[in-house]
């Protein structure tokens, strides 16, 4: 008769290093994809257009303010969606391998982040490199524009995954995306607009600031404006959100607003993650 | 022995699992079998930890959640899906994997018994879906595991390939590995399985030796036998062997439950 060995526990590495193992190989399969590589480039062609056209590099930044706030939240949430639809199954064969599934959720979103953060990054920055327009008066606010555009990836990324845990059908999923993407680039404003217009003989400021804090692209722009000191480019809701804080306090307060659209999202995704079926 | 104690699954409205009861016994290749929608994928999920059950264990002999994490580690699964990170090549799927059991020396005899290493080098996208599925193949085995769990597993193989495969699965099961095996292919079963464990409407209608099933539906072929518990799977058993009355050797039915 044939011994028959126990199933027995293994020792497996830590949490940390767990998420590290899947982010480092997530990545370099994220940074291998067609669509990354040609986000980056249309990034660097846009910046180097626009730094042509606008002949400043404060000027180009400006403009390249709009392709950054429309670009960064349709890849990271679009494309981020569709790219974890597309390794389902693979995440079903790590979650049956000896893997806490906090350890892979960590793994697939950094994994994910930040080959796209490189990719921004790049793209941003590249265009003013070749074009020598890294001078002193440009060098700080694009330092702000590539902030800000990290933490949209970020923010977006954690909105992608939230969205591919909860909706199970990819179509239906790649639907949820395309929508959020849409309202929170393009309708959100328009609403509010509308909003504050009907309303306007009422004290009605809180209400936009609350309005703002709800949509992330609305405080990025609210902050890159701020700091690029445009204002007659400001939106309804970021004129009041300067009239209420100041340039320094709100930036700051933006900011915090921007981690929460990060952290918020994130947590609620790795909480379904960890409770959901596969 | 693994242990699967009551366990129950609903998805939404619908009982997926109801009340399932087995013990799977080492040195033993289990197949689970039923018509479609009876279950078979959802036992596996929970059996790996992908699907939560609503209620009832699945335990190791020390009395450990299989789902434990360390537990794990002595799992094999292939998917009846395979599927990697396209732009990866096999090479770097594998050191992926191996990353995550540093403790284990690979077993690379599959790998060389299917003459496929000079596809490693090329990524996963480019790869045919049989390669795709030796791949699959080799990380089920690469890790020396104690419960091995093949979903469907040589769908997309080819004969030689497939042949390759199945004398692992019997190399592994003489040497005391688990294996649970789901498979709409009745060569393979007849070919691998020891044990069989019918599933309808999430209930187990039999489970025992193949040679059993064979008895109780008195045909010859377990082709007829299957098809016989398919088209009348309450009335062509006699109620004792549902009830665990009649004792299984290795592998038996604790209790019926119904919903």
């Amino acid at each position: 008769m044939t011994a028959v060995p126990a199933i027995v526990a293994r020792a497996v590495p830590g949490t940390a290093a767990l998420s590290r193992i899947v982010a480092l190989h997530q990545a370099r399969d994220v940074l291998r994809k067609r669509w990354v590589i040609t986000y980056a480039v249309v990034l660097a062609i846009a910046g180097d257009l626009l730094l042509r056209l606008a002949g400043s590099g404060p000027s180009a930044l400006v403009s390249l303010l709009n392709v950054v706030l429309l670009l960064v939240p349709l890849i990271a949430l679009i494309l981020g969606s569709a790219s974890l639809y597309g390794a389902r199954e693979f995440t079903e064969l790590l979650l049956a391998q000896p893997m806490p599934r906090r350890a892979l959720y960590v793994g697939l979103y950094f994994g994910l982040t930040l080959p796209l953060m490189g990719a921004t990054f790049c793209g941003l920055l590249l265009p003013f490199i070749v074009e020598r327009k890294l001078d002193a008066e440009t060098t700080p606010m694009l330092m702000v524009l590539l902030g800000v555009s990290l933490l949209l990836v970020a923010v977006f990324t954690s909105l992608a995954f939230v969205i591919t845990v909860a909706v199970r059908d990819r179509a239906r999923g790649l639907g949820v995306a395309i929508l959020t993407w849409l309202t929170l680039s393009l309708l959100y404003d328009g609403v509010v607009l509308a909003v504050a217009t009907s309303f306007r003989d009422w004290p009605i400021e809180r209400g936009m600031l609350v309005a703002m804090a709800l949509n992330p692209i609305d405080l990025s722009r609210t902050i890159l404006l701020l700091r690029l000191d445009v204002a007659a480019l400001m939106g309804y809701t970021g004129a009041v959100f300067r009239v209420a804080f100041g340039s320094t306090a709100g930036v700051v307060v933006a900011f915090a607003m921007l981690a929460a659209w990060i952290l918020v999202p994130w947590w609620a995704g790795a909480r379904a993650f960890e409770r959901r079926d596969f | 022995m693994i242990r699967l104690t009551d366990v129950r699954k609903t998805f939404g409205r619908l009982p997926v699992l109801r009340g399932i009861d087995l013990q799977l016994t080492p040195g033993r290749v289990t197949a689970i079998v039923g018509p479609n929608a009876a279950g078979k994928s959802t036992l596996i999920r929970c059996v790996l930890g992908l699907t939560r059950p609503d209620s009832g264990a699945i335990t190791l002999p020390d009395g450990r959640d299989v789902r434990l994490p360390a537990a794990r580690a002595g799992i094999g699964y292939m998917p009846q899906t395979p599927s990697f990170p396209g732009n990866l090549t096999g090479h770097e799927v594998l050191a992926m994997l191996d990353a995550l059991r540093p403790d284990v020396v690979p077993d690379d005899s599959l790998l060389e018994r299917f003459e496929f290493a000079a596809q490693l080098d090329k990524p996963v996208r480019i790869l045919s879906g049989g390669t795709r599925q030796k791949l699959s193949a080799v990380i089920a085995f690469r890790y020396r595991p104690t419960l091995l769990i093949l979903d469907e597993p040589t769908a997309g193989l080819d004969p030689l390939a497939a042949s390759v495969f199945k004398a692992a699965v019997m190399a592994s099961r003489d040497a005391g590995t688990t294996v649970l095996l789901t498979t709409h292919v009745v060569a393979e079963l007849s070919v691998l399985a020891d044990e069989i464990v019918f599933l309808l409407d999430g209930m187990i209608r039999f489970a025992g030796p193949v040679a059993e099933l064979l008895h109780q539906t008195r045909q010859a072929s377990l082709d007829d036998a299957l098809t016989t518990l398919m088209k009348s799977p309450l009335d062509a058993i006699p109620p004792s062997a549902l009830s665990g009355a009649v004792p299984a050797p290795r592998l038996q039915v604790v209790r019926e439950r119904h919903a």
